[in-house]
C-alpha cells in the first residue's frame, strides 16, 4: 500500500533531516511497516522513488534486518527472547507455548529473537516491541491472548514509533 | 564490608521515576554541563576535560575517547557526531536503561562531544527493537530544540547543532562502528575495512567520531566535576565508573554502576546477591558474548580493563556480566551464542560466514549428545581461519570486524576450561548414539 496523505507528508519531513536522502530509508520503512502491518512491494516502491533509488535497492537493504517482514500483513509481532540470560531462565519453554498456542492464528507472527537488552527481566518478549518479563509459559501464552482480545492497546507492527 | 554503588550517570534515573523529563532534568542540574562546556574552546573541552578525564569508550573496545577525538583531521568540514545507542551484544542491558530513563542526559553529552570535535550535526542511533526509548529520545531531541540546547546559536553561545535520533531495525553488526555508519547511510549494515578509520572517512565519508551512549552519558559529569577529579576515580587506566549489568542464575539481577576496581565478586556476591537457590557458580562471562568466560576461581581479579586483557586471557567489553550454576551445561550456552553469532554475521568475510556456520553446527551437536570425540579439536583447528592466534589476546583476526574472531571466545573457553567434560561428553555418547550432521 502507498503512504496515506499523513503518511507522507511525514516522511518528506523525516528525508528533510538528513544530509543525503538515503539515510532516510530505515525510518521510511518503519513508518511503511507500522501503517500496512508489513514492507509491501508497493511500499518499497513508493519509499524507492521518494529516495531516488531502485526498488531493488529497497528490498536489498530491508531482507538485511530482522524487523522488516515481507511476507503478508500481521498486527501483533510476538518477539520472544531466547539468548543465555532468558535461556537459562525457562525462554525455551516460553517460546514453544507461546508458538504453538498462535500457530493458527495468521495475524500473529511469533518469533524467537536475539537478546533484547532486557536480561535482568528474563525471561522476556516483546509484542509489538513493547517488553514484557514473563512469569513462565501460561503468563506468556495469557498475555498475547489479552492483545489479541483487544483488551491490550499494541503499539505498531514496527514499534509504532513517533517520528517527528 | 559491604560493596556500594558509585551513581553518576545512573543516579538520576534511580533517584527519580520521571527522570525522562526536561522538567526533572532540569531541575536536577541538567543542561549547566552544556553551558559551561560552551564557555570553553573546543580543545579545551577535549584536552583539560575528556582527555585529563581519562574516559575509555563504554561500547566494548575501551578506547581513549580524548584520543579518538584527536583524530579527526584539522579543518576538514563538515564532520559528524554519531551516538552509538544499538547496543545489541547478549546480556548488556545499560544503554537502553540509559535512553529510556535519562534521555537527556545523553542528548546533553552529545551535544559537549559535539562541541568540542566540531561537529554540527549528530545522530542517535539507537536499536529499532528500542520503541519505548526512541520515542523518550526523539522526545528530549525535540524539548531540547524548544529550549534552545539544540538549534541555531544553542544557549546564545553562537554554536549550531542540528540532532536526529535514528532507528535502527535489527542487526548486531550495526553495532560495529562502521556496520552502523553504513546502515545510517541507507545501507545494509556492512562493516567496512579500517583504515581508512571513521575519524579521517566516516559518515558520507567524511570525518567522524562514534561513541556509546553511555560514553557520552558520562561527559556533562566530567565537565561539571571537572576532568582531573574524574580520573581520580577507578583504578590504573581504567578511569571512573563504568555499569555493569549482571544476569543469569543470580539473586538480583540489574544494572550496577561502580567504581572500576572493585572485584568480580563484589559486583556479582556483594550487589547481585551472588548464584540463587543456595546452589554455586560454575563459570561466568565478563563482558559480553564476545569475551571468553572465566570460573569462580576468578572471582577476586578486579574490574580494570588492562588487567582482565593482560591477565587473564579475556575482556571486560560490553560490562556484560553473566552468571551461571553448577547444572549449568556449558556446552548449550556456547551452543546458543554460536548460533547468535552465526546468524549475525554479516556474511562478507568468508572465514566469519563460513566459520560461524561451522561452530554452529558442531556445537549443536556436542550439546545435543552426538559430540565426536575430536570435535573441539576440529573447531580449535578451522577457528584459526579466523583468529590464526588464538593464545593472543585480544584476538587477532583475519576479517573485517571483529565479530568473527569474537565466534571463537566460546569455544576457547570450552577449551580452557571444560576440554575434559566435554571429552568425557563425547567419547561416552559416540558410543551410544550413532552419529548423523546436525
Ligand atoms: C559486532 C560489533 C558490535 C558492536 N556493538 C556495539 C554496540 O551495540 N554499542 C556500542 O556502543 N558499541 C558497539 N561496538 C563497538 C563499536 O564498534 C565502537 O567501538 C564503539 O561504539 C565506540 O564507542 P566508544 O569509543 O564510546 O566505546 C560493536 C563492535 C562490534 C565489532
Ligand atoms: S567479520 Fe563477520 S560480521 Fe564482521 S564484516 Fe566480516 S562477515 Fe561481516
Ligand atoms: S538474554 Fe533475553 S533479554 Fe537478554
Amino acid at each position: 500500500m502507498p503512504y496515506t496523505p499523513e503518511n507522507r507528508e511525514r516522511a518528506l519531513r523525516i528525508i528533510a533531516r538528513y544530509p543525503e536522502r538515503r539515510s532516510a530509508l530505515l525510518p521510511l520503512l518503519h513508518l511503511a511497516q507500522d501503517q500496512d502491518g508489513w514492507l509491501s512491494p508497493d511500499a518499497m516502491a513508493e519509499i524507492a522513488e521518494l529516495l531516488g533509488i531502485e526498488p531493488v535497492e529497497v528490498l536489498g537493504v530491508a531482507s538485511f534486518y530482522t524487523m522488516y517482514k515481507r511476507d503478508r500483513p500481521r498486527r501483533l509481532v510476538v518477539s520472544v527472547c531466547t539468548n543465555v540470560s532468558c535461556l537459562v531462565n525457562g525462554a525455551g519453554q516460553v517460546h514453544e507455548a507461546v508458538a504453538e498456542a498462535f500457530a493458527a492464528d495468521d495475524e500473529i507472527l511469533v518469533e524467537e529473537v536475539e537478546c533484547l537488552a532486557a536480561c535482568d527481566a528474563a525471561p522476556v518478549l516483546q509484542v509489538n516491541y513493547e517488553f514484557h518479563p514473563v512469569a513462565g509459559p501460561e503468563a506468556a501464552v495469557a498475555l498475547v491472548e489479552e492483545y489479541r482480545r483487544g483488551d491490550r492497546t499494541a503499539r505498531g507492527v514496527s514499534g509504532g514509533r513517533a517520528l517527528r | 564490608m559491604s560493596v556500594t554503588e558509585t551513581r553518576i550517570v545512573t543516579r538520576r534515573l534511580r533517584e527519580h521515576p520521571d527522570a525522562h523529563t526536561l522538567e526533572r532534568y532540569l531541575a536536577t542540574g541538567g543542561y549547566e554541563a552544556l553551558r559551561r562546556a560552551l564557555q570553553m574552546t573546543p580543545d579545551a573541552v577535549r584536552d583539560e576535560q575528556v582527555t585529563a578525564s581519562g574516559l575509555r569508550g563504554r561500547g566494548g573496545a575501551g578506547f581513549g575517547t580524548g584520543q579518538k577525538w584527536s583524530f579527526l583531521p584539522a579543518g576538514v568540514h563538515p564532520r559528524y557526531l554519531v551516538v552509538n545507542g544499538d547496543e545489541g551484544e547478549p546480556c548488556t542491558f545499560k544503554d537502553h536503561m540509559l535512553i529510556e530513563g535519562d534521555p537527556h542526559q545523553i542528548v546533553e553529552g552529545a551535544a559537549i562531544a559535539a562541541y568540542a570535535i566540531g561537529a554540527h550535526h549528530a545522530f542517535c542511533y539507537v536499536r529499532g527493537e528500542f520503541a519505548l526509548g526512541i520515542e523518550r529520545l526523539e522526545r528530549a531531541v525535540a524539548e531540547a530544540y524548544d529550549a534552545g540546547f539544540l538549534g541555531r546559536d544553542v544557549c546564545g553561545s553562537g554554536y549550531d547543532l542540528e540532532m536526529v535520533v535514528h532507528p535502527g531495525a535489527g542487526a548486531y553488526v550495526a553495532g560495529d562502528e562502521t556496520g552502523l555508519l553504513s546502515s545510517l547511510e541507507g545501507g545494509r549494515a556492512m562493516p567496512r575495512i579500517k583504515p581508512p578509520f571513521p575519524a579521517v572517512q566516516g559518515l558520507y565519508a567524511a570525518p567522524t567520531v562514534v561513541n556509546n551512549v553511555e560514553t557520552v552519558a558520562t561527559l556533562p559529569h566530567i565537565i561539571l566535576m571537572g576532568g582531573d577529579a574524574y580520573a581520580r576515580l577507578g583504578v590504573g587506566r581504567s578511569t571512573g565508573t563504568r555499569i555493569f549489568s549482571v544476569s543469569g542464575h543470580v539473586r538480583r539481577p540489574g544494572n550496577y554502576e561502580v567504581e572500576l576496581g572493585i572485584t568480580f565478586r563484589d559486583l556479582i556476591e556483594g550487589l547481585a546477591g551472588g548464584v540463587r537457590d543456595g546452589k554455586r557458580m560454575k563459570f561466568f562471562i565478563p563482558g559480553g558474548a564476545s569475551s571468553p568466560w572465566l570460573l569462580p576461581d576468578h572471582l577476586d581479579e578486579p574490574l580494570d580493563m588492562d588487567h582482565v586483557t593482560q591477565n587473564l586471557r579475556t575482556m571486560l567489553g560490553s560490562g556484560a556480566v553473566m552468571v551461571f550454576d553448577e547444572d549449568t551445561d556449558p556446552a548449550l550456552v556456547a551452543w546458543r551464542l554460536a548460533r547468535f553469532f552465526a546468524h549475525e554475521s554479516c556474511g562478507k568475510c568468508t572465514p566469519c560466514r563460513e566459520g560461524s556456520d561451522w561452530l554452529e553446527k558442531v556445537l549443536f551437536r556436542i550439546a545435543h549428545g552426538r559430540g565426536r570425540p575430536e570435535d573441539l579439536d576440529l573447531m580449535l583447528s578451522f577457528g584459526q581461519t579466523i583468529v590464526p592466534d588464538l593464545d593472543r589476546t585480544p584476538f587477532n583476526q583475519t576479517t573485517i570486524c571483529a565479530l568473527g574472531p569474537s565466534t571463537m571466545s566460546p569455544v576457547v573457553s570450552l577449551d580452557r576450561w571444560f576440554r575434559d567434560e566435554i571429552l568425557e561428553r563425547c567419547g561416552a555418547d559416540r558410543r551410544r548414539i550413532p552419529v548423523v550432521p546436525a
